[in-house]
């Protein structure tokens, strides 16, 4: 049977390093897989984060060889195996230990987001009446599993630690799923501009490139939210319009 | 067991990819600084930007300027003399603004000539960090105002096509008739369209502004149609920057004598 060597991050936030593993693979296996199997035969107290195995839960988030990806939906086919496969914990986040890190962050981030906030109903019984295509540019939205690899990813949060100026890509493609809603009235651009500091993305698009879900974060949410910003804020004659107007 | 490195290590170029991650930022990076080299060079050049009923597109709409396409006639009297004069430096400000403020190139050139950040998870040589939230990043803003000069620019290019129609013979008489100029001139316009069209400004504007579709100005068709373009908005922008390059130098080699305009009709 064929093996491979995978180099693991373990330790915690104050010290660690990387230690080798080399364990047996079989065809379709995937890294968490390599990964359970060295818990299980070789360092039964690593730590790991991981739930559905099917890509959908978002917990198995890590950097395989210095990428931000989902252990469970990495196949070992798709890695180079003449060296050690790297895995280390995300970046952006403390570190509890070895590759599990502490995302709380991101939950708190996502409470201060003004509710999702429906005009009234359009007819008696108590519903709505909505066109399939305003439904369609936000569904796409919904389909974050919440694994925070754009956030661990976004030079902003990784490199620049804007975490009390920045809310990072999950949270502008939450806002732009509720901020585009056809049946919502709520008004975010203010808070986008400011508190949520979303002149800080440079639309490098790298949350774009790491999202399991195909999300197109930075074309379809951070770009139309930016430029609802500039509307708002930057557009001298919207401006000038608005004043006339009012 | 064996032992590495530390994962907290940071500094320009920092990771653990094992792609060749640079190659993209090298391949951007060379790619934009050829065409600024490029498009100065001939804006400076002032000549050699028209042939026949050909101009060049760095020189379109002239202003003023010496080919029979001049608006006004040649250069003003008025005109300083310490200032170097070339038609393409009057009117090239729109066209490259609009590219410098274009979202596409904006997040290529960041990476690419200013390494914020170099790749995907690679490390940067700075600490500090302002993004576009404040002076002067904060004016890539204004490309909406870029985006309006530059829809006007595709009329005057469409123009210059319809002109590449008729070109005089010896006797001075106008005929219909196609060269390949005038299919490089073509081509030019439908790429630059494709280019402009698909903005993101223009999307928002478009429609995408709205929350439901039916308030689009000119309805969801429209909107649908900018974001086809708009998918591919990267493309569009490189095979774009790639022939306006070309028909510059297409036009300015027929006009040396380098190249023969093959008539096609
Ligand atoms: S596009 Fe913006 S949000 Fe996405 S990774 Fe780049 S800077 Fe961060
Ligand atoms: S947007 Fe994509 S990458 Fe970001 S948290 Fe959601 S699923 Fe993960
Ligand atoms: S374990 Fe659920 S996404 Fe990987
Ligand atoms: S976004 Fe690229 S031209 Fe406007």
């Amino acid at each position: 049977m064929a093996s491979a060597t995978f180099s693991i991050w373990r330790g915690t936030a104050e010290q660690g390093k990387f230690f080798n593993y080399t364990t047996e693979i079989s065809e379709g296996m995937v890294v968490l897989d390599a990964v359970h199997k060295i818990q299980a035969e070789q360092a039964n107290d690593l730590a790991v984060r991981w739930n559905c195995k099917a890509g959908k839960c978002g917990s198995c988030s890590a950097e395989i060889n210095g990428m931000p990806r989902l252990m469970c939906m990495t196949r070992l086919n798709q890695l180079p195996l003449e060296r050690p496969v790297t895995i280390e914990p995300m970046k952006s986040f403390p570190l509890i230990k070895d590759l599990v890190t502490d995302v709380s962050w991101n939950f708190r981030v996502k409470k201060q987001i003004k509710q999702f906030k429906p005009r009234p109903p359009d007819v008696p019984d108590g519903s709505w009446r909505m066109q399939q295509e305003d439904v369609d540019r936000v569904q796409e939205f919904r389909k974050c599993i919440e694994c925070f690899l754009c956030q661990d990813v976004c030079h902003v949060l990784r490199e620049h630690h804007k975490h009390e100026e920045f809310i990072g890509p999950r949270f502008f493609v939450y806002v732009a799923a509720l901020e585009m809603h056809p049946l919502d009235m709520e008004n975010r651009v203010e808070e986008l501009a400011k508190a949520k500091g979303i002149g800080y993305c440079n639309i490098t698009k790298c949350c774009t490139k790491v999202c399991p879900e195909s999300i197109t974060i930075t074309d379809n949410a951070i770009i139309p939210l930016k430029e609802r910003v500039v509307d708002e804020f930057y557009d001298p004659i919207k401006r000038l319009f608005r004043r006339l107007r009012r | 067991m064996a032992q590495a490195a530390a994962s907290t290590k940071r500094g320009l170029g920092t990771t653990e990819r094992r792609d060749l991650w640079w190659v993209e930022p090298l391949a951007v990076g060379l790619g934009l600084l050829g065409f600024i080299t490029y498009a100065t060079w001939a804006a400076f050049q002032g000549n050699h930007y028209s042939f026949g009923p050909y101009i060049s597109p760095f020189y379109s709409p002239e202003v003023f300027g010496d080919s029979q396409h001049s608006w006004f006639g040649p250069v003003p009297a008025w005109w300083p003399a310490f200032l170097p004069f070339s038609p393409a430096l009057l009117i090239l400000w729109a066209p490259g603004g609009f590219r410098l403020t274009c979202y596409y190139y904006r997040g290529s050139y960041y990476k690419a000539l200013w390494a914020d950040p170099p790749a995907c998870a690679v490390g940067e040589p700075r600490g500090g960090y302002r993004g576009e939230r404040s002076f002067p990043l904060i004016i890539q803003n204004v490309h909406r105002y870029f985006l309006y000069l530059a829809v006007l620019f595709l009329f005057f290019l469409a123009y210059d096509v319809w002109k590449a129609l008729w070109f005089t013979d010896a006797a001075g008489a106008v005929h219909f008739g196609i060269g390949v100029g005038t299919i490089v001139l073509a081509v030019n316009v439908i790429l630059l369209g494709s280019y402009a069209l698909g903005c993101h400004s223009m999307r928002h504007l478009i429609g995408g502004r709205h929350d439901e579709l039916k308030n689009a100005i000119f309805g969801r068709n429209c909107y649908n149609c900018v974001t086809v373009l708009n998918r591919n908005h990267m493309r569009w922008a490189w095979f774009s920057l790639f022939w306006v390059a070309f028909s510059d130098v297409y036009v300015r080699l027929c006009s040396m004598g380098v190249w023969t305009d093959w008539r096609i009709i």
